[in-house]
């Protein structure tokens, strides 16, 4: 009798649940359609110009690579040590920081004592303008520094797993975030001791770009480099995840740890190796973020994470692919509001996406694939 | 102060009352000491005495709220900082004055109490929306969903479009970054007969008070001061007995079942959504009125006040205690306050005024320099000058070392068991003497 109650009940209550998620889905889809209809008739009424529309586009592309860049590594983590790292912003500001300095060391070496070289003008007496540092007055320079933000934050990453994450990996997923809030904090205030906590200007001189034909728009050397490199990073890591052994073994553990040990797998030269990659592709997303807006700031990255969880999130944890198209959605949907949003609410629109993306389909676009 | 904290004292069990008192008792004889040797005179230490005192009870306080959503039902909230914005702001928009003095921000006139259940009610229901994802999500999406709310909340006041707007005829604004003022913190009235300008006149007890404290050396400021956070304090007794008394009732003892198996709980007839909802509406209201009463006597709040980092700050507090553990909320808000926000910068002035380490260098590479001439001077000063840094990185550095090492925070395992009888009463009468211990762990 009362189990009979308890059943009516609970088809009652799983009916209902049914009819609150659907609309929600429903609901999302008619925003997109009204909106994409409303840009439309924007474009075709002249209240927006193709050409800003086009400056949207591309700095929303541009955005989102290095978003996604950035979000492979934490997916990657998140997926095969199962928390989600609080410290991976500032893993990127680390890696912009120690590449930056390299560059400025090597490109204004003789001009400007290394001292002042090394703190990057955040505090010091380089200064953007006499150091004069970009990719086509000195490429060497900043190759040489993107190798180093590239491996400076794989030992950092390594360091801090061995330091920190290790000795908890039995822990659950909440004990390890909340060490990783701990480790974002010291590491964002190390930065901030060490340099200052100014936002001055990078690069310097002036920076050739390429008209495109026909929309108008211009893009400059250093967008094409951003660009060039992370999808030549991403192609990367998709090759090595799709055909090597290392790519099988990573999936293997993100499924099920345990189950991937005991089949021999040695999961602790797995964890370092996504550490590597992931903690690879973050610095490199620092410094090429930071050749692109030519701005640095001890925080930058932290004010970055929640664009690249929201990214991660709308793509599905543990989905490199994911990360990469959520990166990608994130960027675009956080410039293309412009269009109908003052800008102090960008940052806003793109925490929405994620936020309705958790409600409509928690497990994200490519969920259900794991690093892969 | 000691009167009030003997009221709370009395109705909590001996042991916690004394543990609570001793860290106070210890913090306090440690800054006077700190403060002796700096040389402050008795106006002085009476105003350092009453900053710790006030950020203890602040962080107390929503250290308290954090441990009934995180420490009772285990859900992570780390939009704290967002609720209480949402809590200061509300109630800062309903009181403002419908035509204030040039530079205010115009707001509906409204009276003080009005103001303060709005903005409790208005953190609640945006807990409620912030809930919403909580039933169906793990631990650490809601993590993720509540500091992204937060940063939205804090993004919505910062921005201009919201500077000064009207609804239905009624001008009222958040002021932007520049941020909208607060009403006169009541406690003026006591003393002054207008609260908004002390220079009108005192009242009977204005005069007998300030008279009285005017012969130890104490100003009016200070008394004003100490006023206020004695208030702060009865504050914090109410809010311990509020969640002492929820922990208790049935409801508690459903949340603490939720927190150690979701499905049992469940399995038990419990609707476990509606549970959580409720509780995480609760715990916001409390986070809305801990930042009124915190942020809200500051005269003036803007979004900066509201960083994500107040949370982090929130969470330390809560883990230093123990959390799971009223009492050790209450505990590590005033240890958190004390030893880590602002015991470094007493130790940096200690230092400055005892050892003569010449002007500090201006950059860190300079410091390093100096190193190579094996003086070790250059690099203290510049350590000491920039001590605003390295406490946060101290901060993280105890986070991480608790969690790791004291994962129950410095009391031990507290929590408080999910049983409605007390177990360990019942293990003493059994004859299994049971030491000091007043929790039995029920895992």
């Amino acid at each position: 009798m009362c189990t009979h109650i308890m059943g009516i009940a609970e088809t009652y209550s799983r009916g209902r649940s049914v009819v609150a998620e659907r609309p929600l889905t429903l609901l999302v889809a008619v925003v997109c359609v009204l909106l994409a209809v409303d840009l439309v008739s924007k474009l075709l009424g002249g209240s927006l110009s193709v050409l800003s529309l086009a400056v949207f586009l591309k700095d929303g592309l541009i955005l989102g690579l290095v978003i996604g860049l950035a979000g492979v590594g934490l997916s990657m983590t998140y997926s095969i040590l199962g928390f989600p790292n609080f410290a991976h912003g500032d893993y990127i500001s680390s890696g912009a920081f120690a590449g930056w300095a390299t560059t400025y060391v090597i490109a204004g070496f003789g001009t400007v004592s290394v001292g002042d070289l090394l703190l990057l003008g955040v505090s010091g007496d380089a200064s953007a303008g006499s150091v004069g540092v970009s990719v086509v007055s000195t490429p060497l320079a900043v190759v040489a520094g993107l190798v180093m933000a590239v491996v400076f934050t794989i030992a950092l990453t390594l360091l801090i797993d061995r330091l920190v994450y290790k000795p908890m990996r039995d822990q659950e997923g909440i004990s390890l975030l909340i060490a990783s809030v701990g480790v974002a904090l010291a590491l964002r205030y190390l930065i901030a001791f060490v340099f200052g906590t100014s936002r001055p200007g990078i690069t310097g001189g002036s920076i050739p770009g390429i008209a495109v034909p026909g929309v108008g728009i211009r893009i400059n050397a250093h967008e094409a480099t951003l660009a060039i490199c992370a999808i030549g990073l991403l192609v990367g890591v998709h090759v090595v995840l799709q055909y090597t052994k290392l790519g099988t073994a990573m999936r293997a553990m993100a499924d099920n740890r345990d189950l991937a040990r005991v089949t021999g797998i040695p999961t602790e030269r797995v964890v370092r190796a996504t550490w590597v990659i992931g903690g690879g592709l973050t610095g490199a997303a620092g410094y090429l973020i930071t050749l692109e807006t030519g701005t640095i700031a001890f925080d930058f990255g932290w004010v970055l994470l929640l664009l690249i969880f929201a990214a991660v999130i709308l793509g599905g944890i543990g989905s490199v692919y994911g990360a990469m198209f959520g990166g990608l959605l994130i960027g675009l949907a956080s410039t293309v509001s412009l269009v109908w949003i003052p800008s102090d609410f960008t940052t806003v629109a793109a925490f929405l996406v994620m936020i309705f993306m958790l409600l409509v389909k928690p497990s994200g676009l490519f969920g259900g694939v794991t690093t892969a | 102060m000691s009167s009030a904290t003997e009221r709370v004292a009395a109705r909590l069990p001996d042991n916690d009352a004394v543990l609570i008192l001793g860290v106070l008792f210890g913090l306090y004889v440690g800054f006077t000491v700190l403060g002796m040797a700096l040389g402050l005179d008795i106006a002085g230490l009476a105003s350092t005495l009453q900053r710790i005192t006030f950020f203890a009870a602040v962080y107390a306080l929503l250290a308290l709220a954090l441990n009934l959503q995180w420490g009772y039902a285990g859900l992570l909230n780390i939009g704290v900082a967002g609720f209480m914005a949402v809590g200061v702001y509300t109630m800062a928009m309903l009181t403002a004055p419908a035509s204030p003095a040039a530079g205010g921000v115009p707001g509906l006139g409204l009276p003080l109490w009005v103001g303060v259940v709005g903005g409790m009610v208005a953190a609640a229901l945006v807990g409620a929306l912030a809930a919403l994802p909580a039933l169906r999500l793990k631990a650490d999406y809601l993590a993720i969903v509540t500091l992204g709310l937060s940063e939205i909340i804090r993004l919505t006041y910062n921005s201009t479009t919201f500077q000064t707007f009207s609804i239905a005829g009624a001008d009222l604004g958040t002021g932007a970054s520049q941020g909208i003022q607060t009403p006169t913190n009541p406690v003026m009235a006591l003393y002054y007969t207008t609260p908004s300008s002390p220079a009108a006149g005192k009242t009977g007890l204005g005069e007998a008070v300030f008279g009285f404290f005017k012969t130890l050396g104490l100003d009016e400021p200070v008394v004003v001061d100490w006023t206020y956070t004695i208030v702060l304090v009865i504050f914090v007794g109410l809010f311990y007995l509020l969640l002492t008394r929820v922990g208790n009732s049935p409801f508690g003892r459903v949340l603490k079942a939720i927190r150690e198996d979701e499905l049992v709980a469940s399995s038990l007839g419990k609707n476990t959504n509606r549970f959580k909802i409720k509780t995480f509406m609760l715990g916001c209201a409390l986070m809305g009125l801990g930042g009124i009463l915190w942020q809200g006597s500051q005269q003036l709040v803007n979004p900066a006040l509201f960083l994500p980092i107040i949370t982090f700050y929130v969470f330390i507090a809560l883990i230093i205690g123990g959390s799971g553990s009223n009492t050790g909320s209450v505990i590590g808000g005033a240890l958190f306050a004390g030893l880590l926000f602002e015991g470094p910068t007493f130790v940096r002035r200690l230092v400055q005024q005892t050892v003569d380490l010449g002007g500090a260098p201006n950059t860190f590479t300079d410091a390093i320099a100096a190193l190579g001439s094996l003086d070790v001077g250059p690099l203290l000063a510049y350590t000491l000058a920039d001590v605003s840094s390295l406490r946060f990185v101290l901060v993280g550095v105890v986070l991480v070392y608790l969690v790791q090492n004291r994962p129950d925070g410095l009391l031990g395992h507290r929590k408080e068991t999910a049983a409605a009888v007390s177990l360990a009463r019942e293990r003493t009468a059994a004859g299994q003497a049971d030491g000091g211990e007043t929790e039995v762990d029920d895992e």
